[in-house]
């Protein structure tokens, strides 16, 4: 077993490299537009006017409610079959992109991150507490910067640990772009165990490199939290709360 | 400890044989097919057993001068049903593979559909000629293939200027291949001259010769024997190699698959 380990790292090791910086590729890139996209999303969801709601609620209950899996198959073999039978479409330039795997299932990826982390975001909007939003229109700012200086501030506080729980969702979610022939980490595992036969080995190395990742990504997210949190340790260090560290 | 299996079983036959006149054990041979798998074996309307392989069993006893009788067996139960002495031979397109050999023998390989490529019927690919792959035949094309395969591998390991894409299935392939995301695919013929006859695979057609090289496509079917029938083994190989000199195979072969070489090594 630990030779065998040792050959598939050995022999293999580019194949998991590189599925290694295609599924951080994946990830990065998901979670980045992902979370743009999301941010009006959410404004909108929580909008009282009901025609500005609907739209992004629409949006989140589609690609909350059906299987990644799913999506992944409309958007690649769906659209992608679509466009492709558009005339003329084979000879113009954009078909170099338009026929590549890589760019349907990135699109599909910040689709479902955004729809999920919208949601995060709604609950984190309405739940800053009312007196703030009051503070604010007495202080006379008007809405734009009421969501800079306080909403959002206040939001991400709140969402922080969820959002980090939604993108290590977002990592395990990206093993499924070799469905679309897009050998990430789980692809390429699948690759070695075809050649090898050796299915723990492969399987096992994949997931030592998906551990490692999502111990880099909670380290890393764990730093930013207390950066978000700073205001809460400054009220500690207040006299009121003294005593309790002087016992 | 095989080996000394094989050897004592070798000599024990030795002594039935010297003891019964030759061949005189094998008058008639029971052959087991699958009747599931078309169009190599496969049941008619009236449950009567049909197919190369039944056609093929039937010529190869007729060269051998033996009698035989074709019975159906479920796949599952293919290699236990020939260690219980149900039945002698399969013949049922069963690959030659190290892991069965464990358990059971096989004669010589009778059949194995060639890879080819398919693509628009105006290509033209020459990827592997007179037994040598020509490594840079598909230079900067994308070629869609199914992983997990003999033919995923054959391409790795060979192409290192292509683009490869992966696919769960060989459907899925051949879908981006009529939507022109892939410029061809890799495949099994049999698999492939299916699809061909399809509304969906209009305009486009085999674009390479046939090839099977045993290094990346293993030995194809073999005919299934228990490891004790070194004779039969023997008398089967005998009359197979009969059958490809004399053209009674490729008859059988042109019957059934007109544009596939079901011997090509």
């Amino acid at each position: 077993m630990f030779e065998d380990l040792i050959y598939v790292l050995g022999k293999y090791d580019t194949w998991l490299w590189r599925g290694f910086l295609l599924t951080i590729e994946l990830l990065v890139i998901s979670v980045t537009f992902g979370t743009l996209l999301a941010i009006p999303l959410a404004v909108a969801r929580v909008s009282k006017k009901l025609w500005i709601q609907a739209v992004p609620f629409a949006f989140i209950y589609v690609f909350r409610g059906t299987p990644l899996i799913g999506q992944l198959f409309m958007m690649y073999y769906g659209v992608g079959q679509l466009i492709s039978n558009i005339d003329g479409i084979q000879d113009h330039w954009s078909w170099a992109y338009l026929r590549n795997p890589y760019w349907y299932c990135l699109l599909t990826f910040v689709l479902n991150t955004s729809a999920y982390v919208a949601e995060i975001m709604r609950g984190g909007i309405q739940n800053v507490p009312s007196g703030e939003l009051e503070a604010a229109r007495a202080c006379g700012m008007t809405p734009w910067t009421t969501y800079s200086r306080i909403i959002f501030p206040r939001m991400w506080q709140m969402i922080w640990p969820a959002y980090t729980n939604d993108v290590i969702f977002t990592l395990k979610a990206t093993s499924l772009a070799s469905t679309v022939t897009m050998m990430e980490l789980t692809g390429a595992a699948r690759k070695i165990v075809a050649r090898t036969a050796l299915p723990y080995e492969a399987f096992i190395s994949a997931g030592v490199i998906y551990l490692i990742i999502v111990y880099t990504l909670t380290f890393g997210f764990k730093g930013i939290e207390r950066y978000l949190r700073r205001n809460e340790r400054r009220k500690d260090k207040q006299p009121g709360t003294a005593k309790a560290a002087s016992a | 400890m095989k080996n000394w299996i094989k050897v004592a079983s070798a000599a024990a036959i030795g002594i039935a044989l010297s003891a019964s006149a030759a061949n005189a054990a094998w008058e008639k041979v029971v052959v087991a097919t699958e009747g599931a798998y078309p169009p190599f074996n496969m049941v008619d309307e009236n449950g009567k057993l049909i197919g190369f392989d039944v056609d093929f069993a039937n010529k190869l006893c007729e060269t051998a001068k033996i009698e035989c009788e074709i019975v159906a067996q479920d796949w599952d139960g293919m290699i236990p049903g020939l260690l219980a002495k149900k039945y002698d031979a399969i013949i049922a397109q069963m690959s030659i593979t190290e892991e069965r050999k464990r358990s059971i023998d096989f004669t010589n390989y009778y059949s194995n559909t060639p890879a080819v490529f398919v693509g628009k019927d105006t290509m033209k690919i020459e990827a592997y000629k007179d037994g040598e792959v020509m490594e840079d035949a598909l230079d900067g094309m994308v070629i869609g293939v199914q992983r997990s395969t003999t033919h995923a591998n054959f391409l790795e390991d060979n192409f290192p200027n292509i683009e490869i894409r992966m696919y769960g299935t060989q459907d899925e392939a051949l879908l981006d291949l009529t939507a022109g995301r892939v410029d061809a695919t890799l495949a099994d013929s049999g698999t492939l001259d299916d699809w061909l006859k399809s509304d969906a695979a209009k305009g486009y057609g085999f674009v390479s010769n046939q090839f099977a090289p045993s290094e990346w496509f293993g030995d194809g079917a073999g005919i299934g024997i228990r490891q004790e029938d070194q004779d039969l083994k023997e008398i089967l190989n005998k009359a197979l190699a009969e059958m490809l000199a004399n053209g009674s195979y490729d008859e059988l072969n042109k019957k059934y698959f007109p544009a596939i070489n079901l011997h090509p090594n």
